[in-house]
């Protein structure tokens, strides 16, 4: 097999399915019934787009493993989502900016992974990017109601904002997989795309009168496996049915 | 398949013309545009379906709804999924559109159109109660990944708004 690619399309596919599985969580628990339709809309799209990268990964490891296998029968440090996306649902306000920080970095990779010589990634990355820039245009658009709300609104967004800030820089950092991939024309070179997503997240929080961090201090981790303290309760939940009752399907 | 035509053996329009969305039971598979060919080779239905949105629950229930209806037929039958060329609204026939409305779900604008009324709260889409124009958004999500929630007016009436995808 190629491990490469197999471990390229997980580190891609893993920041969609633990970011919707956070998205999930909202299920019911929204703020408002539109908000949280809104948030579990964006989690089935995300579990959609992840379905299509594991049905890819599964062919490829060609040992029986299916797309389910790879979903909920990994251990932690298996999984090499960045850190951003398994940071929890403190409030609204970090919910959103933990999707904003996401979507901008989302719809540029997803942009360029369309031109990939891969046609399966390619293929998925068409249909993936008309729903990223929906959700980049639904979390903007809080990311302004929120900065340019109420005082209790733009604290708490700020907040969040600063929080998250430190998991931002790792969405560049390349793996080993990333590089080789990249040599082959399939991958994308993220380290093209920090500049461009910089420029437009620091549009965007000025718009919203929100303060853009400053902050030089950055954690890493999640792309090499090694996680935030939430991660393990995250998996938790997401893993409980199969780890319980080993085969179960629906 | 790498154009964007539908490639449906005559015999079989009739079958799968049977079969509806299971979100959306006034709509046909084939109003919907979801299947992109369906051909008999060497005794066996070959049928390629594409999805509306990545996630969309219906996909596997109108796989197994394909194979039982051609089955009732006298077909043996394989269902593949397909990603590219990706789904659009425009591939919503206009019999479709027409039972949307009916249904109380509104059809797709184009896309500009589209793009004012959900950025820019422009008032373009008609409310399938009564018709009028005067409508506004209430949620860029709706009841299922292909709708945006709206409300009447003028009639007060809640809606589903079918988003343009292109």
């Amino acid at each position: 097999m190629n491990k490469n690619l197999y471990n390229y399309i997980l580190g891609i596919a893993d920041n969609s399915l633990i970011l919707g599985q956070r998205l999930g969580e909202l299920c019911g628990h929204g703020p408002s019934l539109e908000t949280d339709i809104a948030c579990t809309n964006m989690s089935l799209d995300l579990l959609g787009q992840v379905r299509s990268y594991y049905q890819y990964a599964a062919k490829i490891a060609g040992d029986g493993r299916t797309e389910d296998d790879i979903a909920m029968l990994r251990k932690e440090h298996e999984y090499f989502n960045v850190l951003l996306v398994e940071q929890p649902n403190t409030d609204f306000g970090y919910t959103i900016a933990r999707q904003f920080l996401f979507d901008v970095y989302h719809f540029l990779m997803l942009t360029e992974l369309e031109k990939s010589t891969d046609l399966n990634l390619s293929a998925i990355a068409k249909k993936a990017i008309k729903e990223a820039s929906y959700h980049k245009r639904f979390s903007s658009d809080w990311i302004k109601r929120l900065g340019d709300g109420t005082d209790e609104s733009h604290e708490r967004i700020q907040a969040a904002i600063n929080d998250l800030w430190t998991y931002t820089d790792e969405l560049f950092h390349q793996t080993e997989a990333d590089k080789a991939m990249v040599e082959e024309g399939v991958g994308v070179d993220v380290t093209k795309l920090k500049d461009a997503y910089y420029e437009e997240v620091k549009t965007v929080l000025e718009t919203a009168t929100i303060e853009v961090p400053e902050s030089k201090y950055f954690q890493k981790g999640g792309k090499q496996g090694i996680h935030t303290e939430h991660m393990g309760y995250l998996l938790a939940d997401l893993q409980y049915m199969q780890r319980t009752y080993p085969n179960m399907e629906w | 398949m790498t154009t964007t035509e539908q490639h449906i053996d005559p015999k079989l329009v009739k079958i799968l013309e049977s079969i509806s969305d299971p979100e959306i039971p006034v709509l046909s598979i084939m109003d919907m545009g979801v299947v992109r060919s369906a051909v008999v080779e060497n005794g066996v239905v070959q049928v390629k379906i594409t999805p509306t949105y990545s996630g969309c629950p219906a996909m596997d229930v109108i796989g197994d709804d394909i194979k039982a209806a051609l089955k009732t037929a006298g077909y043996e039958s394989d269902v593949e999924l397909i990603l590219h060329p990706a789904w659009t609204t425009d591939w919503i026939t206009e019999r479709g559109r027409k039972a949307l409305e009916k249904y109380g779900i509104a059809a797709p604008l184009e896309a500009e159109a589209d793009k004012d009324v959900l950025l820019h709260g422009k008032q373009l889409v008609k409310c399938p109660q009564c018709g009028s124009k005067n409508t506004r958004m209430i949620s860029q999500f709706g009841s299922t990944a292909c709708k945006a929630q709206f409300q009447c007016n003028d009639c007060q009436e809640p809606f589903d708004y079918f988003k343009c995808l292109k």
